[in-house]
């Protein structure tokens, strides 16, 4: 088959899989949202009103202010309301969601590499070595990725390269079983038996021959990790071992509002928490349609 | 006791039965227009291929019948009442009582985690007011007529223990426990050793003949239904397009589908190195709506008649039809 | 029986051995030896004797076999903050999370099983639907955002549900329990929902896709062909069917409700075990997170034994094999 009518197929391929993912109502709903939270991540710092990291035009004044104030100079609306600092609501919710997306997007890729290489060089190499790292899998599947991330922080301290670490430490072992499984299948096949007779190295064979032909249900658990990990980040800022506060990731400013819960002032951690629950809602929407896509469960 | 001593009366009446499924891919018309006649005692083989409609036919008179199939059309008459009109509870309480099934997998007929006691004694105590101790009675009394050795310790296994004939005993057990007018046999041996297939066969004659049970076979196997039933009615593509007598079937059968299936089946006493008559063609796609008869891509004898119209049913004597517009003649 | 108790008890010990040199080699290798058993705050020069009368400047090895020698008389050391011994601590914050765990699991399973075996039986009724589409929802969110919610809608707002801590006890066996008082049921009932929601997403989803399977087979055609009675047909050859993955899963998630609801209990500042752990791993007080993991896996590999035990008395082909092996 030539490289262009390959690419073809691929094409139509993907094609018929958006097709189908938008045939239902909910998926093409969550869909839409998803898409405009992404555009509202990336453009944050054109369209926020405000910019929440520039301490110098906050006015201490403005703290604490119900949603729909107007400020006290009378320059702007804070339609979400403003925290205990004067921070525009809106605007800090917008930023946050470039943190938290960012964090979640970093930390998804970094554990399905880490987690296909280390699945993948388990059962290619096979012996000893495939038992050693799916022992480790094991041990680490059996806790949850957030204490494990939780462990790392305390320890490593605060800082979002850092949280972005802690979270590929606590979840590439699913990545790396899901891997392991797809190539004890592959490796056996005649197309990477052509491979050695060809004469191709082992890392190219691991590489250009069993790698991409593992990818499909890897794609499927990243959607699932995805999800997670904005989940997880959240979950530790909310400890308090996660981004600093200076930079802080929608898990951060619901953290924060928290203590404002009880005396009424709820908007500091209601929005900031919706936003985020939003975003990891129609992700997962989303995903579990691509994934019954994917593996049909025989369901309506 | 002789088939003609035998009253002739009919337990079990099919009339323009029609059982359709709704798929995605379009209807698929199972059951097409099925009539049938069961009379007290009597065989019947109901014979065709995979996908002819006849294990759909069992489950409609049962009214076993799933979304997404419905019996769109027809009666089913059980002595004088119809099933098709019948309220759910009402035909809950014939099933098991006037009317039972034999399913084909014995494995999977049975609840792997209850034991086979409580699964007669409940089918027992589904129809009538007894005591546990003596619906036990009565299922160890089945037992024992259909030739369970040990049946006390039976009572108290689980399926998984028992062997695969053991089990089909067990179904027939259970099909016998109220005595029921007809029972209804889809294809029970065909998961059977051969030797175990003898056997049953031989054990469900006998106990339908002693109780005057009426029993409808269904099988896709010619050969099993030869030395069985009294009566054959073959299948095809969802519709009956001969039926007779068994020995008159056999020996003159008037439809081509039936002289193919009775070409296919080897017989002890050919020649060695004899072809056997295969039917040219598979079997017909269950989603295509047709003109003509639907034997006729596969029959060798059809002419253009036979693919523009629907083939009427011809019946020169009750019990014996056929639907052809060339049927093979009479030999002498 | 007796037999493969003991193999697989003899198989859990060396489990537990396992994890000891894995989490005493880790300790080792992120931290400073010493301050596993000395307090960092301590002074150079007190931090010098504590070591050697520890005996911290022997070789790895000889220290690790004081540790399990602790370890086995459930020693792990002293607490740096509170310098109570480790296992005490975690001993009494234990029967708070296990009181959350069981009332969590307890809604789950009385609220998710029925609900997913009606999603299975009428697919199409509003409820089936509704309860369906809600159970993603269920099984996304985060759990504080869960809790929050709760507590905005149910402490605050209606002001009906305390928002935080445990209520009073009342002894039994000797031991306190809050769910023996009203107060205490009032304080359990929001951390409770907060942990039992995803399970009852969970749950439900599980059961109509296990119900699901169950009622498309051959057996239970038959036992309609027997013309049993639809509630004995759902009642007991469905759910005889279901018990098995249904126990696993049921079984499974309550050992993770006591082990790692650690988010749950710092929201609701819910004194059990968890809390306790966090609190530790953000103070670093290393005896404590030592002894609560040693627990931890204890307490899942025992469990894990317990599942097995019941399979085989629910299902009677796994009885066969465990006689046969």
């Amino acid at each position: 088959m030539s490289p262009s009518v390959a690419k073809h197929r691929t094409q139509s391929r993907w094609r018929a899989a958006m097709v189908r993912l938008l045939q239902s109502r909910m998926a093409a709903g969550a869909g839409l949202v998803l898409a405009l939270v992404v555009l509202a991540a990336l453009l944050a710092p054109w369209i926020a009103p405000q910019n929440p990291y520039d301490l110098a035009s906050l006015d201490i004044l403005d703290s604490k202010l119900p949603p729909g104030s107007l400020s006290g100079d009378g320059s702007m609306r804070y339609w979400l309301g403003t925290d205990e600092q004067g921070r525009d609501m809106l605007s800090a919710i917008l930023f946050g969601l470039r943190i938290s997306l960012y964090v979640g997007v970093l930390a998804t890729l970094g554990a399905l590499l880490v987690g296909t290489l280390m699945g993948l060089s388990a059962a290619f190499a096979r012996g000893w070595v495939d038992a050693f790292i799916m022992r480790i899998v094991d041990i680490q599947l059996a806790l949850p990725g957030v204490l494990i991330a939780l462990v790392l922080l305390a320890i490593l301290g605060k800082g979002v390269d850092k949280v972005v670490i802690a979270l590929i430490v606590g979840g590439w072992a699913y990545f790396a079983r899901a891997a392991r499984a797809s190539a004890m299948v592959e490796r056996d096949r005649e197309y990477m038996e052509a491979a050695v007779c060809l004469g191709f190295g082992r890392g190219r064979q691991l590489l250009r021959h069993l790698l991409p032909n593992c990818m499909p249900p890897l794609i499927v658990i990243a959607t699932i990790e995805f999800a997670e990990a904005i989940a997880a980040e959240a979950a530790l800022s909310f400890l308090g071992v996660g981004v600093p506060v200076s930079e802080p990731s929608l898990g951060m400013l619901t953290a924060n509002g928290f203590d404002f819960l009880m005396s009424g002032r709820y908007w500091l951690c209601l929005f900031p928490g919706m936003a985020l629950a939003i975003v990891i809602l129609s992700f997962n929407i989303v995903g579990d349609r691509y994934r019954e896509i994917i593996n049909p469960r025989g369901e309506r | 006791m002789s088939a003609t001593d035998r009253q002739h009366e009919a337990v079990l009446s099919v009339r323009g039965l029609k059982t359709w499924f709704a798929t995605r891919e379009g209807t698929v018309r199972s059951v097409d227009g099925v009539d049938l006649d069961l009379a007290k005692g009597e065989i019947l083989g109901l014979v065709g291929e995979s996908g002819s409609g006849k294990s759909v036919t069992g489950f409609s008179i049962m009214g076993l019948v799933d979304k997404p199939g419905r019996v769109v059309e027809g009666q089913i008459f059980l002595g004088a009442s119809d099933l098709l009109a019948q309220s759910p509870e009402q035909l809950r309480s014939l099933r098991g009582r006037k009317l039972a099934l034999i399913f084909q997998d014995p494995m999977m007929t049975l609840n792997p985690v209850l034991s086979v006691g409580t699964q007669m004694v409940e089918a027992v105590t589904a129809h009538e007011k007894v005591s546990k101790k003596e619906a036990r009675a009565r299922a160890l009394q089945s037992l024992v007529r259909v030739g369970i050795p040990a049946p006390e310790k039976r009572l108290d296994a689980y399926p998984h223990e028992l062997s695969g004939g053991m089990r089909q005993r067990v179904s027939i057990a259970i099909a016998l426990l109220h005595q029921p007018e007809v029972i209804i046999a889809d294809e029970p041996t065909t998961a059977l050793d051969v030797t175990i297939q003898g056997q049953i066969l031989y054990e469900i004659r006998r106990l339908c003949r002693e109780s005057s049970t009426a029993l409808l076979w269904i099988t896709h196997d010619l050969a099993v239904v030869a030395g069985l039933a009294d009566r054959v009615a073959v299948m095809y593509a969802g519709r009956i397009v001969e039926s007779a007598p068994t020995r008159a079937l056999i020996e003159r059968p008037r439809h081509p589908y039936t002289a193919g299936l009775i070409g296919a089946v080897p017989r002890i006493g050919q020649a060695h190195g004899e072809r056997l008559t295969q039917i040219p063609g598979s079997s017909p796609n269950p989603l295509e709506v047709r003109t003509g008869c639907a034997f006729a891509p596969r029959c060798s004898r059809a002419q253009e008649k036979c693919r523009s119209a629907e083939p009427e049913v011809t019946s020169p004597s009750p019990g014996v039809s056929w639907r052809c517009w060339f049927p093979l003649e009479q030999t002498a | 029986m007796p037999a493969f108790v003991l193999s697989r008890l003899a198989q859990a010990a060396i489990v537990l051995l396992a994890v000891s040199a894995l989490v005493f080699v880790g300790v080792f290798v992120i931290g400073n030896p010493v301050d596993v058993m000395i307090n960092p705050m301590a002074t150079q020069a007190e931090k010098l004797a504590v070591a050697q009368s520890l005996g911290l400047d022997q070789p790895m090895w000889m220290q690790y076999g004081r540790f399990l020698e602790g370890a086995l008389h459930a020693d792990f050391g002293r607490s740096f903050l509170a310098g109570q011994p480790a296992m005490q601590l975690i001993f009494e914050r234990v029967p708070a999370t296990l009181e959350l765990a069981v009332t969590a699991i307890l809604i789950a399973t009385l609220v998710g099983v029925p609900l997913g075996l009606y999603a299975a039986v009428r697919p199409d009724a509003w409820i089936s639907r509704a309860g369906m589409g809600l159970s993603i929802v269920g099984l996304s969110l985060p759990s504080f955002w869960i809790a929050i919610v709760l507590i905005m809608v149910l402490a605050v707002w209606a002001g009906a549900l305390p928002s935080s801590g445990r209520g009073e006890t009342r002894e039994l066996f000797g031991i306190p329990w809050s769910f023996l008082t009203i107060d205490g049921l009032k304080h359990i009932v929001l951390p409770a929902l907060t942990l039992a929601l995803p399970k009852i997403a969970l749950l439900a989803r599980l059961t109509r896709a296990a119900a699901t399977e169950v009622a498309t087979s051959e057996y239970m055609q038959f036992a309609r062909a027997k013309g049993l009675r639809r509630s004995r047909i759902v009642g007991v050859h469905m759910l005889r069917n279901l018990m098995v993955p249904l126990i696993t899963v049921i079984g499974m998630e309550f050992g993770r409700l006591a082990a790692f609801s650690v988010i749950t209990e710092s929201i609701f500042a819910w004194p059990g075990a968890g809390k306790l752990l966090i609190d530790s791993i953000l103070q670093l007080d290393r005896p404590v997170v030592v002894a609560y993991v040693m627990v931890v896996v204890a307490f899942l590999v025992l469990l894990n034994l317990l599942l097995d035990l019941t399979y085989g008395v629910l299902d009677p082909r796994i009885r066969l094999q465990a006689r046969a092996a």
